[in-house]
């Protein structure tokens, strides 16, 4: 399973796949099934989270009480694990946006086409 | 940090996540059936597209704990239950490296205690010897010390000390002691303090005789006088002299040589006093080590040229010290570039190096053969989802667990070894001393071979796991590719062992044939039945002249006990504690410098009896009579040697030489040439001098009793000790049989051989299980290929053939180039001085023969088991 081409993209975008989360749960509230499904809606199907990815990003940011997680009953009567954002969440996601900001604006200057 | 609630809650944490991982297959399941799919396909569709379930809960998982810290405490635990799920394995493997390790601790212990480690000073790598040159001795005399101290510039400051054996007296009994006789600025020099009292210095010396001072070692202090606090200021005597006792030297310090731990030191202007001769008269006289400390930033190169300015002026002012040459060097053996124990201890870790090799070679290949047992187990344990890397710590961490278990007792059993080496004397008499105490980089050094070979032997069947096809491993049956039709991995570990193997077998075979003949060489006496008894009458204040009479008393004594076929008196013998070198001038001589000298020769004076005692042939001319004495022209009789270095083929009967201007010899007789200080030695000139007329006219103190006689020897032994108490009461006399010091002058060679054998042995177990490993390794991996062939008709001996064809050719390849190598690693130690017999073809054949007997053994059983083989049953078995 190692050998899989699609495992090495999935560590390269960890950064990226905390702020979504983090981002969607800012939002609402949510389970994981709902996560993949909310973030590849959003990106218009250009995003496809791997659950492989998921759970244990959850777990990390379980771990680091950047989210909280508590079993409820769902609208479809399903028992899901509903995730929401904590205050240290927030915190983080504010602080990981603007270094992610700064970083695109940095990479847009360098690729913008060369002047005449 | 986890805490410790998350460790209770996370049984918690991971059934919820297994839980919501469910939740999720069976929301997407749902899904895929509201699109149309069916059930099952939906739930294999969901399935595959979430993955690895086990995979990804471990992922999870991990984000809660020390990660790399559990995964090793799970495979330790794992390896632990299958390490003791095969005792028999695992205990195997345990003592296998338990010997590689421990010969390699013991030989690096050796090393570390006699060279590595520097004498326990302040500042030690700054203590420099100054010796005579890469061909000249260690030692100095007086004059040239003083005159190497008042006008050499390199040093801060050189001290000199010569060791001195005396008789003790304190209270009512005398024991023989040894101490230094030091320059006065000795500890100042070494810039170390006492554990009790003070020191002697420069201050306290004030010309011949003038400090009656002893410093006492912390042992000497301890086991003499139950370190008393109020020894200082009590007076003891040294040979009748007194000395007065200011200081106990701290706990640790040993002096200054390696070997040689001293009982006391004291100023070296009062040794003349115990001693009855003079350091300081002659430039000639060495026997003084000279030891200094470098200036900051002063190159022991640049030591060497400002010694040697000095030493062509010194030249050029003493005709004594004519083309005298000075170099520094490390004091101890690892200075002394004639030393062979650096050396040889040396090859000897190489050696014990190697056979740490055989034996990770050794447990590679068991290693590999467990592993690819296990190939069904892997390959499933691969295909659930574990990485390749996962497997392979599984497997380096037994390969660890049992390298770390085998350096544990490897240790454990060296550092008893090595415990009883440090204690053991060979004669207490001496204060001999071995410090070879493993400290910490011994230990260091252990845990890293144990480490670095249980990586080594765990790390090289992994090759095996990372080319593993899973998908092929996983069918039943399977054999790992690691194939028998080609030059294997497998083949090149056992051909390395048996390589080794045959190495050290033919090293201590050779080494075992040298000591055989070293047996048989004559020695010119017969040490058998011979009891020595040693002891200095200068002990009770005698000199030469006043000793004579008693000297004579104790032999009319020692011949007359019954049972004694014969006794002589020498002041030294042969193999005994102690010794004398004359330089010899041809005749004529007129100017006495050692630049003119024709030769040094081994020198004692004997009795009239000796000869006959010693069973020394002589050879033409006449022995001694007690005739000769001081007042009749001085005779000598010599050795072959001695008399064709001075008059090649002509007979010495009637010719003369001189030792210096008043002291000049006619040789009366010659005997034949022996071995003097060691066996194997060169050929060494030698003369005997009367004992009545001593060298040169001077009597000498020194009493060696030589008694022969076909008593036992208890009881010879404790009539001799009646004798002396008698005759001497107050000098102790050493006591053993000649046979014993001739025994321990081998001591050196028996070492050798006995680890060379050691080693050897360990290889040789090596080899045989190695071979046999593959031997039924291969058997039982081709029982159905050798069914098939017996049922169509192969012969037994076509089988044999095919089957063991590869272990003989290994054996034979392996087994030459092992007997080339042990050849050659024969002569380099012969060059380092152990006995080593030179080509013998007894040997290359003993060696041949016992490892052709290594592969029957080891190949026997496998080829029963395969001849056993019922080809019926064998093809019905799937």
């Amino acid at each position: 399973m190692t050998n899989d081409p699609k495992s090495e993209q999935r560590d390269l975008f960890r950064g990226a796949l905390e702020m979504m989360i983090l981002q969607s749960l800012r939002r609402q509230p949510m389970h994981g099934y709902a996560l993949v499904q909310h973030i590849r809606q959003r990106s218009n199907e250009l995003l496809q989270v791997e659950e492989g990815s998921l759970y244990p990003a959850l777990q990390r940011m379980l771990r680091a009480k950047l989210v909280r997680a508590e079993w409820q009953i769902s609208s479809t009567s399903r028992r899901v694990r509903v995730y929401r954002i904590t205050r240290a969440g927030l915190r983080h996601l504010e602080r990981e946006m603007a270094s992610f900001d700064q970083m695109l604006e940095g990479i847009h200057l360098v690729l913008a086409p060369v002047e005449p | 940090m986890i805490s410790f609630r998350q460790i209770f809650r996370r049984r918690r944490i991971y059934e919820d996540m297994a839980e919501e991982i469910q939740a999720h297959l069976e929301e997407q399941v749902d899904a895929l059936v509201a699109e149309g799919m069916t059930r099952a396909d939906a739930e294999a569709a969901a399935k595959r597209h979430f993955g690895n379930v086990t995979r990804i809960e471990e992922k999870g998982r991990e984000a809660w704990m020390m990660p790399n810290l559990e995964r090793l405490l799970a495979d330790l635990r794992f390896a632990l239950r299958r390490l003791v799920a095969s005792p028999g394995f695992s205990l195997t493997a345990i003592l296998t490296l338990a010997m590689g390790i421990g010969a390699n601790v013991v030989v690096f212990s050796l090393l570390n205690g006699l060279i590595l480690r520097p004498l326990n000073v302040p500042n030690p790598r700054n203590l420099w010897q100054v010796s005579r040159g890469r061909h000249g001795g260690d030692s100095q005399s007086w004059p040239d010390f003083l005159d190497f101290r008042d006008r050499d510039s390199s040093f801060t400051g050189l001290m000199a000390y010569r060791t001195l054996g005396a008789g003790m007296a304190a209270g009512t009994s005398t024991v023989r002691s040894w101490g230094y006789a030091t320059s006065g600025n000795y500890f100042d020099v070494l810039g170390i303090h006492p554990a009790l009292g003070r020191f002697f210095d420069a201050s306290d010396i004030h010309g011949l005789g003038s400090a009656p001072l002893l410093v006492l070692s912390y042992d000497f202090w301890q086991t003499e006088f139950g370190g008393r606090q109020d020894m200082l200021g009590k007076v003891v005597k040294l040979n009748e002299h007194p000395f007065t006792v200011i200081g106990v030297a701290a706990r640790g310090f040993y002096g200054t040589n390696v070997y040689f731990a001293p009982d006391y030191w004291m100023p070296i202007v009062n040794a003349q006093q115990v001693t009855g001769w003079s350091d300081f008269c002659c430039r000639d006289h060495y026997g003084i080590t000279v030891m200094g400390r470098l200036k900051p930033g002063v190159m022991p190169q640049q030591a060497d040229q400002a010694l040697n300015v000095v030493a062509t002026q010194m030249g050029k002012d003493y005709s004594k010290d004519e083309g005298l040459i000075l170099d520094v060097r490390r004091p101890g053996p690892a200075g002394s570039p004639n030393d062979p124990t650096e050396k040889s201890l040396l090859g000897m870790m190489l050696l014990s190096a190697l056979v740490l090799l055989a034996a990770c070679a050794n447990l590679a290949s068991i290693f590999a053969a467990r592993a690819a047992d296990r190939a069904g187990e892997l390959a499933v344990r691969m295909a659930i989802g574990a990485s390749r890397w996962v497997v392979l710590r599984q497997l380096l961490a037994e390969a660890i667990l049992i390298s770390l278990a085998g350096g544990a007792v490897g240790a454990f059993w060296a550092r008893l070894l090595l415990g009883w080496l440090s204690q053991w004397k060979r004669f207490s008499s001496l204060p001999t001393r071995l410090p070879v105490i493993p400290d910490g980089s011994v230990y260091v050094l252990a845990i890293a071979l144990s480490l670095g070979s249980g990586i080594l032997f765990g790390i090289l069947p992994s090759r095996q796991i990372w080319r593993t096809d899973v998908v092929q491993a996983i069918k039943s049956g399977y054999a790992w590719s690691e194939s028998f039709r080609r030059f294997a991995f497998r083949d090149v570990l056992l051909l390395l062992q048996i390589t080794v193997c045959t190495l050290l077998v033919t090293a201590a075979a050779m080494s075992i044939r040298g000591m055989q003949r070293a047996m048989h060489v004559p020695l010119g006496f017969d040490p058998q039945g011979v009891t020595i008894t040693q002891g200095d009458l200068s002990m009770a204040g005698y000199t030469g002249d006043t000793a004579l009479p008693v000297q004579k008393r104790i032999l009319a004594d020692a011949q007359s006990i019954p049972g004694v076929t014969s006794a002589a008196l020498a002041d030294f013998v042969p193999f005994g504690l102690g010794g004398a070198d004359w330089f010899v001038y041809r005749w004529g001589t007129t100017d006495f410098i050692p630049a003119h000298m024709a030769f040094a020769a081994t020198t004692y004076l004997v009795s009239p009896e000796y000869l006959h005692t010693a069973e020394t042939p002589l050879l033409r001319g006449r022995n001694f009579t007690w005739h000769d004495d001081k007042a009749v022209p001085n005779v000598a009789i010599v050795n072959q040697t001695f008399a064709r270095l001075l008059y090649g083929k002509q007979s010495p009967i009637g010719r003369r030489f001189d030792l210096w201007a008043q002291a000049k010899y006619q040789i009366v007789g010659e005997v034949a040439d022996g071995e003097y200080g060691s066996i194997g030695e060169k050929p060494q000139p030698m003369m005997m001098m009367p004992f009545a007329q001593g060298t040169g006219s001077y009597l000498s103190t020194a009493t060696c009793l030589v008694v022969r006689s076909n008593l036992p020897e208890n009881q010879i032994a404790a009539a001799l000790r009646r004798t002396l108490r008698k005759e001497a009461p107050d000098v102790p006399f050493s006591l053993e049989s000649w046979k014993d010091y001739v025994d321990a002058s081998m001591m050196f060679d028996q070492a050798v051989t006995i680890v060379l054998a050691a080693l050897g042995l360990l290889a040789v177990m090596l080899a045989v299980t190695g071979i046999f490993g593959m031997a039924s390794y291969s058997v039982s991996r081709r029982m159905k290929e050798l069914g098939i062939r017996i049922a169509v008709g192969a012969q037994q001996r076509q089988v044999v053939q095919a089957m063991l064809r590869r272990p003989a050719l290994l054996l034979c390849g392996g087994s030459v180039v092992g007997i080339a190598a042990g050849l050659l690693a024969a002569r380099v130690m012969e060059r380092l001085g152990a006995m080593v017999t030179p080509w013998d073809p007894l040997v290359i054949i003993a060696v041949s023969a016992s490892m052709v007997l290594i592969g029957i053994a080891a190949t026997w059983a496998p080829a029963r088991r395969m001849l056993a083989v019922d080809p019926a049953r064998l093809l019905r078995e799937p």
